[in-house]
């Protein structure tokens, strides 16, 4: 085939990805500009810019505890998650053990399954178990979610890594502590920490399992839908672009932070 | 899964040879897991089909045994099903447009943006950590009178954007809008599969473009392709958000109806036999259509 067709064909499909990557920004950028606006109702063109929702926001008592509830959620969700999760990817992607075959087709089940409707789901069962729902419970529905996803982004890892690597260590004499420690761990480092940041934030943005599973407390996208559909205040967008622009952040630190590492494994 | 990791972990005892304690391994490393989906999936699923068969508009789950809440959802005189086919619509809507618009994307992710390639992935995945609710919410502030398309048309003197805030039409955009990496990145691992050099050797023989791509990339690519139609599938069917932000509860899609048995209407076992029906469905596609692929196959070949 002639370059010139192949180079105008890679032209169109650069022109269609950058339109649909402005297209999948528009919304944030949108909530941005209406954060920014002064006064109570948004309108466009914006007559005047000022911060003054933002600082509503970040003075807010309420919002400073419903922030708080967030981060420990995602915190607690992100430690549990990945400990749990760099088990269940050795058990799908490194021993072949007998019922690994089914275990890898059931732990997809819950990604593939609607989020509102496992959330209700598990507020029966705790219902049913008798236990009080707080966000406490909530991190036991997150984990459900959430665990298995990571599961396929450490197994992804460990799919890439030499077994015969852990039984030299092994007729070496190291026990099994030492194996894991000196040479396991290092070696799915790089899939354990994208699963770290895939927890943190999944479950930082969740709302359809928080929505049932909190109880009386509240993290960010439950307070955000509650005012959404109470009428308009530009609290919303003003917490909703901070809200995104702190994933960003976690995002880009743990980005770096792995690339510095793996320089410094390199190097 | 309880009980596989039971059967796997009855061969720990003793003090194995290497070969034996892989299996034991296997077995006890899925252990957490295992125990997290046996009690935070399976029992809540079983409380689910227990709640289906109560008496209506009661709580006395495993004290009673009815069919009544089946046959009120296939009762013809309800409209119950006017909702599973509004989320079916939906859902087969949202697929097919979907993989017209992921479809070039995955493959210039695979072949054509080379070292931007991960720049471009990671793009796609941020809006991922972006609450729905708030991409939502930027777009009815797009749409919305006066806001950002109607109000800068009206800047430069146009008239004002059309009216599609609240419409069902909104509600497939924001299905679309929101699934899109659910669709991307399983598409563009398929295409990943496709080995290069077979393309090339077609070519070689004189194979046009359509051709190559009817009868090597999209075979081969199949497999990422149908994780992508499944999972979208699946995700819009029970989606709620959409409908409620965007469509302005203009139509009651399936999942809603779950969530109004429960809430408003306080009759848990409706609203359970509902869910059991959607589980069911979902269910029988996906485990049908997981049956076909490998796994190992597809995640380890990278």
């Amino acid at each position: 085939m002639n370059t010139l067709a192949r180079r105008r064909s890679n032209f169109l499909i650069w022109v269609w990805t950058v339109f649909v990557l402005i297209v999948v920004y528009l919304p944030i950028a949108c909530g941005a500009l209406a954060s920014l606006s002064k006064g109570r109702y948004f309108g466009f063109p914006i007559r005047a810019f000022s911060t003054e929702w933002w600082g509503k926001t970040v003075d807010s008592i309420e919002i400073g505890m419903i922030v708080r509830t967030s981060i420990a959620l995602a915190l607690i969700v992100t430690v549990l998650s990945v400990i749990i999760a760099t088990f269940g990817a050795l058990a799908f992607a490194r021993y072949d053990w007998k019922g690994r075959r089914l275990f890898q087709k059931l732990i997809i089940l819950p990604i593939f399954f609607p989020q509102p409707v496992l959330g209700l789901a598990l507020l029966l069962g705790f219902s049913a178990a008798g236990i009080q729902t707080s966000w406490v419970t909530a991190i036991f529905a997150h984990l459900v979610w959430i665990a298995p996803v990571v599961t396929l982004v450490i197994a992804i890892q460990v799919y890439g890594f030499d077994p015969s690597l852990e039984e030299a260590a092994f007729d070496l004499g190291c026990s099994r502590w030492q194996v894991t420690r000196e040479v396991t761990l290092p070696l799915l480092w790089p899939g354990i920490w994208s699963g770290m940041l895939f927890a943190f934030l999944l479950s930082w943005s969740n709302f359809p399992l928080s929505l049932y599973t909190t109880g009386a407390d509240s993290t960010i996208p439950e307070w955000l839908y509650a005012k959404m559909v109470a009428g308009y205040t530009p609290m919303v967008p003003a917490l909703g672009t901070m809200a995104t622009l702190g994933a960003a952040a976690v995002l880009l630190a743990g980005g770096l932070a792995g690339w510095i590492a793996r320089r410094r494994q390199t190097a | 899964m309880a009980e596989v990791a039971a059967i796997g972990g009855m061969e720990l005892g003793g003090e194995p040879v290497r070969r034996q304690r892989m299996l034991s391994l296997g077995a006890r490393c899925a252990l957490p897991v295992a125990v997290l989906l046996g009690l935070g999936f399976v029992a809540p699923i079983v409380a689910i089909f227990g709640y289906a068969f109560a008496t209506p508009r009661s709580f006395a789950v495993f004290r009673s045994f009815t069919l009544e809440n089946f046959a009120e959802i296939f009762d013809p005189t309800n409209t119950v099903w006017l909702s599973f086919a509004w989320s079916g619509g939906f859902a087969l809507f949202t697929v097919a447009i979907l993989a017209v618009i992921a479809y070039p994307i995955a493959y210039g992710l695979n072949r054509v943006f080379g070292r931007w390639s991960s720049l471009v992935s990671v793009l796609f995945v941020f809006p991922l950590f972006v609450s729905e609710n708030v991409r939502l919410y930027g777009w009815v502030l797009f749409w919305i009178k006066n806001g950002v398309l109607d109000g800068s048309l009206k800047w430069l003197g146009l008239g004002g954007g059309p009216e599609v805030l609240y419409t069902p039409a909104a509600t497939l955009f924001g299905l679309v809008y929101t699934y899109l990496p659910f669709m991307l990145f399983p598409m563009t691992l398929g295409l990943s599969l496709v080995p290069r050099d077979l393309v090339d050797a077609a070519r070689d023989l004189g194979a046009g473009r359509l051709h190559i791509w009817r009868e090597i990339e999209l075979p081969l690519a199949m497999p990422g392709i149908m994780i992508g139609i499944l999972l979208t599938f699946v995700l819009a069917i029970g989606a709620t958000a959409e409908a409620k932000i965007l469509g302005g509860q203009s139509v009651i899609v399936i999942s809603h109806d779950i969530e109004i048995a429960f809430t408003y209407s306080q009759n848990w076992p409706l609203g359970s036999a509902l869910a059991v029906v959607v589980t069911a469905f979902i269910a029988a596609l996906t485990l049908f259509l997981l049956g076909k692929l490998d796994l190992d196959r597809m995640l380890g070949r990278r």
